[in-house]
């Protein structure tokens, strides 16, 4: 418990809370139109009335962030669910069947992981949205893939680890089914290393989302995201520093947020 | 002059776990005469061994001394100075660790290990050092002394690694020698002999020794005066005869009574036992060989045959106990019969059927007749696991039952291994060792069993706890008519349960009996040596 009341820690939490009430509900904290400005206003320094200023349409800057916090956090925690879970999947089949009719099956699957690996992430996400088509969900499959080795090859190492315990060997003199062995006995017990990693590949996986779409293959304007609003804000950075910087600084609190809690779930094990 | 090299008064020792404090000594009184052995007995958690690192402040990092006094030859050991401290420790006070296999350095040769600390404390010079260590080595018992100065550890069996440590605690000239759990990681007749050498050192130099031991027997044989604790305190203290023999505190009676080495009685059922016919085997293995192949980095794969040729048979409710010391094989001739690895050769009988060959689903109906519990109580649960899940885990293997029915089966078996009720919802982390076990053979028995492999079922646990279960496998067996092939190393434990041994080593059985006889008279000079070296036969 001591932990979780550190300060870095409490201001982590806060900073996840806020993103969850950003992502299911802007309008509690911004309660303007992201998509509506007013020509008069462009460009204003940050002030009391507008947080972050506003870009060349007038747009409020701080609403847009506020109401991109849903695309750019659910693209991210799509990714590293199709990560862990396609990872997982595949890790968890090789490491049981290691040793017993699939060592070779193991072999070759793991040398398609290492391959995965060894391609930037950024790399492959950008393949698969060339190939799917510009959007987040796209993104979101294309960075999930690319974490998807690194979750198999955690899961493995889990696998062939517990396999070597000796509750294993007794689960099964006890006359539990291979099956059962591996989902009661084996999956619970492996799975716990692997979910810390799911908490520290989500900061990550922001990170690459957002990446992406500054790159401009994320949503289509006007619709707001985080990646693409530092993006627009390129054009005018020697003049209007807030539009790249405050964007900016908000991905770095929730990338730094998410990981300093995911350190912490590790820890805590 | 006091006559007393170490005198210890109102030795408080505690360590900060979280936010708790806890006290594992205190406040004890202790004291060893010059030249004189003085063995600390107590059980797991009775603060022995926080005790023996206070002496020479070597406590664990979280852990503090709280009061008292250490006069070692007449100065306070806990106001010196930590740099005097370092020149009496190694050099007037020796120090044997417990597991003489993570006490070397693995990257030095022993030569060196030794020269290091002759240098240090004796201040002698290199070429000095060096003829002096190779006579310490021929001293503690190891021939060729030149060759094993030039050897690394891991060349040295345990029992010659733990000669080279009594060399290097009593290198230097000290006057007393601290020895904690010297001779635990090691087998019997090894351990006879280790304890040989250090008496005679301990003789020969006129060196105090402080043996901290959870092993009666040996405190028995070897020490002059007892000093019993437990939780944190000193319950009995007093010369080795008097306490060991005649005890009069009511718990170093109950450890006595418990102690295998001390007490030769074998132990009977509280119920009269259901009537079995004895002749019928319920397991008989024939000729079982298992080779494995040996890979050591540097040389070529060796075959190497663990089992070679083990025949034994098993009468139904009766207990047959496979001894040997560590390497005799006697592991995997069990595993072999319990059908978790494929003997090479020879066959097994279950009832007068060949199950050899047995797999997959087949294999698996095997394991309502037999089934198995595990030297390590730790090991063998599943950590994620309730108590009642991992009991009722065989039933619903084998779908005996609806999910109810199973909780009301588990908490059955739970009051048989006299377990209370309430335990039924713990994990295995929240268990201590015995009851930990206990969990193991309500398990084990969950499906009725015909035969139950026990692979040294307690070896791991305290001698009092070891008691309660043997006692509680012995009535079981009464109650439910199961057969045993019982694994163990200890002739203790096998006085305790055995109707039939069978002796192990290399591999070979090199004897077998009934009981009675076999520990009376044994015919065999192995099965001898075995039985002389058991700790507590001298004290008989």
């Amino acid at each position: 418990m001591t932990k979780l009341l550190r300060p870095t820690t409490l201001v982590s939490i806060l900073v996840v809370l806020l993103c969850v009430v950003m992502a299911f509900a802007p309008q509690l904290i911004a309660p303007g139109d992201p998509l509506a400005g007013t020509p008069r206003d462009r460009l204003l320094p940050p002030s009391a009335e507008h947080l972050f200023g506003t870009d060349s349409l007038g747009r409020d800057v701080f609403t847009r962030v506020v109401h991109g916090a849903w695309l750019s956090l659910a693209a991210a925690t799509l990714a590293v669910g199709i990560g862990g879970l396609v990872g997982g999947a595949i890790g968890l089949l090789c490491g049981a069947a290691r040793g017993r009719v699939g060592t070779a099956i193991d072999f070759v699957v793991m040398r398609f992981v290492d391959v995965l690996i060894a391609v930037p992430g950024i790399l492959l996400a950008l393949i698969v949205v060339a190939t799917l088509g510009f959007g987040p969900w796209s993104i979101a499959l294309g960075v999930g893939l690319g974490a998807a080795g690194s979750f198999a090859r955690i899961m493995r190492a889990q696998v062939l680890r517990v396999r070597g315990e000796e509750y294993v060997e007794a689960a099964a003199v006890l006359g539990v089914r291979p099956l059962g062995v591996l989902s009661r006995h084996i999956l619970p017990n492996a799975a716990r290393p692997v979910l810390a990693m799911a908490a520290l590949e989500l900061g990550t996986a922001v990170l690459s989302v957002s990446a992406i779409s500054f790159l401009g293959f994320g949503v289509a304007p006007p619709a707001p995201e985080w990646g693409s609003l530092v993006s627009a804000g390129r054009d005018y950075i020697a003049t209007s520093w807030w539009l790249t910087v405050l964007p900016g600084a908000v991905i770095v609190g929730v990338v730094l947020a998410v990981t300093r809690l995911a350190r912490v779930i590790g820890e805590s094990r | 002059m006091n006559d007393n090299i170490l005198e210890v008064s109102d030795l408080q020792v505690r360590y900060r776990v979280g936010r708790r404090r806890i006290e594992a000594v205190r406040g004890i009184d202790l004291a060893v005469p010059r030249g004189g052995i003085v063995a600390l007995v107590g059980e797991s958690g009775s603060g022995k061994s926080s005790v023996s690192q206070a002496l020479i402040r070597r406590l664990a990092g979280n852990g503090e001394i709280a009061a008292g006094r250490v006069v070692f030859d007449g100065q306070d050991l806990l106001k010196l100075p930590m740099k005097r401290m370092r020149a009496i420790r190694g050099g007037s006070i020796g120090f044997v660790p417990q597991d003489p296999n993570s006490s070397l350095n693995p990257t030095l040769r022993i030569g060196e290990q030794l020269v290091e600390g002759l240098r240090l404390h004796l201040k002698l010079g290199r070429e000095e050092a060096t003829e002096r260590a190779v006579r310490i080595l021929g001293d503690v018992g190891l021939s060729h002394p030149e060759a094993r100065a030039r050897q690394y550890p891991h060349e040295l069996s345990g029992g010659m690694k733990q000669r080279v440590l009594i060399g290097m605690a009593w290198s230097c000239e000290p006057q007393l020698v601290i020895a904690d759990e010297p001779t635990s990681a090691l087998d019997v007749t090894v351990q006879r002999l280790v304890l040989d050498q250090m008496q005679q050192l301990a003789a020969d130099r006129g060196t105090a020794v402080l043996m901290v031991t959870h092993d009666l027997g040996v405190a028995a044989d070897r020490a002059e005066q007892v000093v019993v604790m437990r939780h944190g305190q000193v319950v009995d203290a007093g010369p080795t005869a008097a306490v060991l023999h005649a005890p009069t505190h009511e718990y170093t009676r109950d450890l006595v009574a418990a102690a295998p080495g001390l007490n030769s009685v074998r132990l009977t059922a509280s119920a009269a036992p259901v009537a079995t016919e004895a002749s019928h085997p319920i397991l008989e293995i024939r000729e079982l060989r298992k080779t494995f192949t040996l890979r050591r980095p540097g040389a070529a794969p060796e075959p190497f045959t663990a089992v070679d040729g083990v025949s034994l048979a098993v009468p139904a409710g009766r207990t047959v106990a496979l001894v040997g010391e560590s390497g005799s094989g006697k592991t995997t001739t069990a595993r072999m019969a319990a059908r978790i690895e494929t003997p090479d050769s020879g066959s097994v009988l279950l009832d007068g059927q060949d199950v050899t060959t047995l797999r997959g689903e087949a294999l698996r109906q095997l394991r309502r007749d037999v089934q198995v519990v595990y030297q390590n109580p730790f090991g063998s649960l599943d950590p994620r696991m309730s108590v009642a899940q991992i009991i009722a885990e065989p039933l619903r293997a084998f779908g005996l039952g609806g999910r109810r029915e199973q909780l009301t089966e588990a908490k059955r078996l739970l009051d048989a291994v006299q377990l209370a009720e309430g335990l039924a919802d713990r994990r295995p982390a929240e268990l201590s060792g015995g009851q930990r076990q206990r969990v193991a053979i309500a398990r084990a028995l969950a499906l009725s069993p015909k035969l139950l492999v026990l692979d040294e079922p307690v070896s791991a646990l305290d001698v009092s706890v070891q008691q309660q279960v043997l006692q509680l496998l012995v009535d079981l067996q009464a109650e439910r008519g199961v057969g045993y092939l019982f694994i163990t190393h200890d002739f203790g434990v096998v006085r305790q349960i055995a109707d039939e041994v069978v002796v192990m080593r290399q591999g070979r059985v090199v004897e077998q009996g009934p009981a009675e006889r076999l520990l009376s008279a044994p015919e065999h000079e192995y099965t001898r040596a075995l039985l002389e070296a058991v700790p507590g036969t001298a004290a008989r």
